[in-house]
């Protein structure tokens, strides 16, 4: 039980600082790393086939996804201010 | 004003909170027992993993309707044009020790994703995750520049993309010549279900390591 | 309270929060995630609520193995759609949002 408490903390804390810090890049990695620990909390769930999901697709392709668009935002601001 | 705005709809936010939770605490126990209902009908669905009976057997329309959504939205961004066409699309920069290392570890990607594919059948498992495994391999060996990203696809890989989806439904159908829709006899429902989750990984490798490859532009200069 | 309820209060917190941050953030990048936010919080109260009384429950997990991979898909198209725009305009914010914003002085 406390190890779920502090698990819970762990994504509101983490889904909260993503949405509030004025960085993007920060805001992308804390969404892999809330999705890491959603994968946590699948397993805590009794549901591991959805924890494997989660950790592939979540983390691992949304992820690269949100980094792709990241960087050919960053390219699009370089090139318009030269 | 900014503040005011901010205020008042974190306020109505946390009473939107407050409201779901409370309602939340004292909700009666549920009238269907549904996992006692799919353990009694475990039996005829032809696997013995509760959570891929129920994906692919008992719901199994809702998944069929999953991969109709999943092609439709790799179709819409397909179709959207991108700023940098197919054409001057260079080679990304070859690293090699990213692509050893992309090389090493894309035979044990498909490995894995071949096992968990089969293992889907008895343990935690299945097309979704064997394919999301596929799809990262494609993403890895894209970033490494072993692979081309999508101009336009080619005409194999479009059979490819809707292959699992017109497996599923022609099994769908076929079953239902003697029955209803994806009402699977038993005798033959393990055989059918590993056949339409192995078209699906297929077909779902393709489209979610798709989903990255339309949109990535490869005009990256070091 | 079980641990399936603990988590399930947890998916309307973060639910919350997602909605609050998809009003106020201006950024389409940040509306996406939080949008990716609220669909996590959800598919927690899915599994959450529907195994409150401690047993493993496998319709829900079905369903929410299939919302992540839909949000995914979501996601990519929204994405895709944010740098048309972005190719299109300059920038990642709705225009329509921007005359409102400067009218309420926001």
């Amino acid at each position: 039980m406390i190890f779920d408490l502090l698990l819970v903390t762990a994504l509101l804390v983490s889904a909260v600082h993503a949405l509030s810090t004025p960085d993007l890049f920060r805001a992308v990695v804390l969404f892999i790393v809330f999705g890491l620990l959603m994968a946590l909390a699948w397993a805590r769930l009794n549901a591991p086939d959805i924890a494997l999901a989660e950790a592939a697709i979540g983390a691992g392709l949304t992820g690269a996804l949100l980094l792709d668009a990241l960087g050919h935002l960053h390219r699009k601001r370089r090139e318009r201010s030269p | 004003m900014k503040t005011l705005l901010t205020t008042t709809v974190l306020l109505l936010a946390g009473v939107l909170g407050v409201a779901l939770g409370w309602s939340m605490l004292d909700l009666p126990a549920a009238a269907l027992q549904l996992p006692a209902e799919v353990k009694t009908q475990l039996g005829v669905s032809g696997v013995t993993h509760p959570v891929t009976a129920v994906l692919l057997n008992f719901r199994g329309y809702d998944t069929l309707l999953e991969i109709a959504v999943l092609l439709l939205a790799l179709l819409a961004i397909l179709v959207l044009p991108q700023a940098t066409p197919g054409g001057d699309r260079g080679p990304a920069p070859a690293n090699p020790m990213l692509q050893s290392v992309a090389r090493l570890l894309t035979p044990l990607m498909l490995l894995v994703a071949g096992y968990v594919l089969w293992a889907g059948a008895h343990r935690p498992g299945g097309a979704f995750q064997a394919g999301a495994v596929l799809a990262g391999a494609g993403v890895l060996l894209h970033l490494a520049g072993l692979l081309p990203p999508w101009a336009s696809p080619g005409r194999a890989l479009r059979v490819g993309l809707a292959f699992g989806l017109l497996v599923f439904i022609a099994v769908a159908a076929a079953v239902m010549l003697q029955g209803n829709l994806l009402q699977y006899p038993p005798a033959w429902a393990g055989a059918l279900i590993l056949l339409v989750e192995a078209c699906l990984t297929v077909s779902l490798a393709l489209v979610l390591a798709g989903l990255y490859l339309a949109l990535t532009d490869t005009s990256v200069q070091q | 309270m079980s641990t399936a309820l603990l988590y399930a209060f947890a998916g309307t917190a973060l639910f919350v929060v997602g909605v609050a941050a998809l009003i106020l953030q201006a950024h389409l990048l940040r509306k996406i995630l939080a949008f990716n936010f609220m669909g996590n919080g959800v598919f927690l109260v899915l599994v959450g609520l529907g195994q409150r009384s401690g047993v493993p429950d496998p319709v829900p997990q079905a369903m929410v193995l299939t919302g992540i991979v839909v949000a995914l898909a979501a996601t990519a198209l929204a994405l895709a759609l944010a740098r048309r725009l972005l190719d299109l305009n300059g920038e990642m914010r709705l225009p329509e949002e921007e005359i409102v914003r400067d009218r309420l002085d926001v």
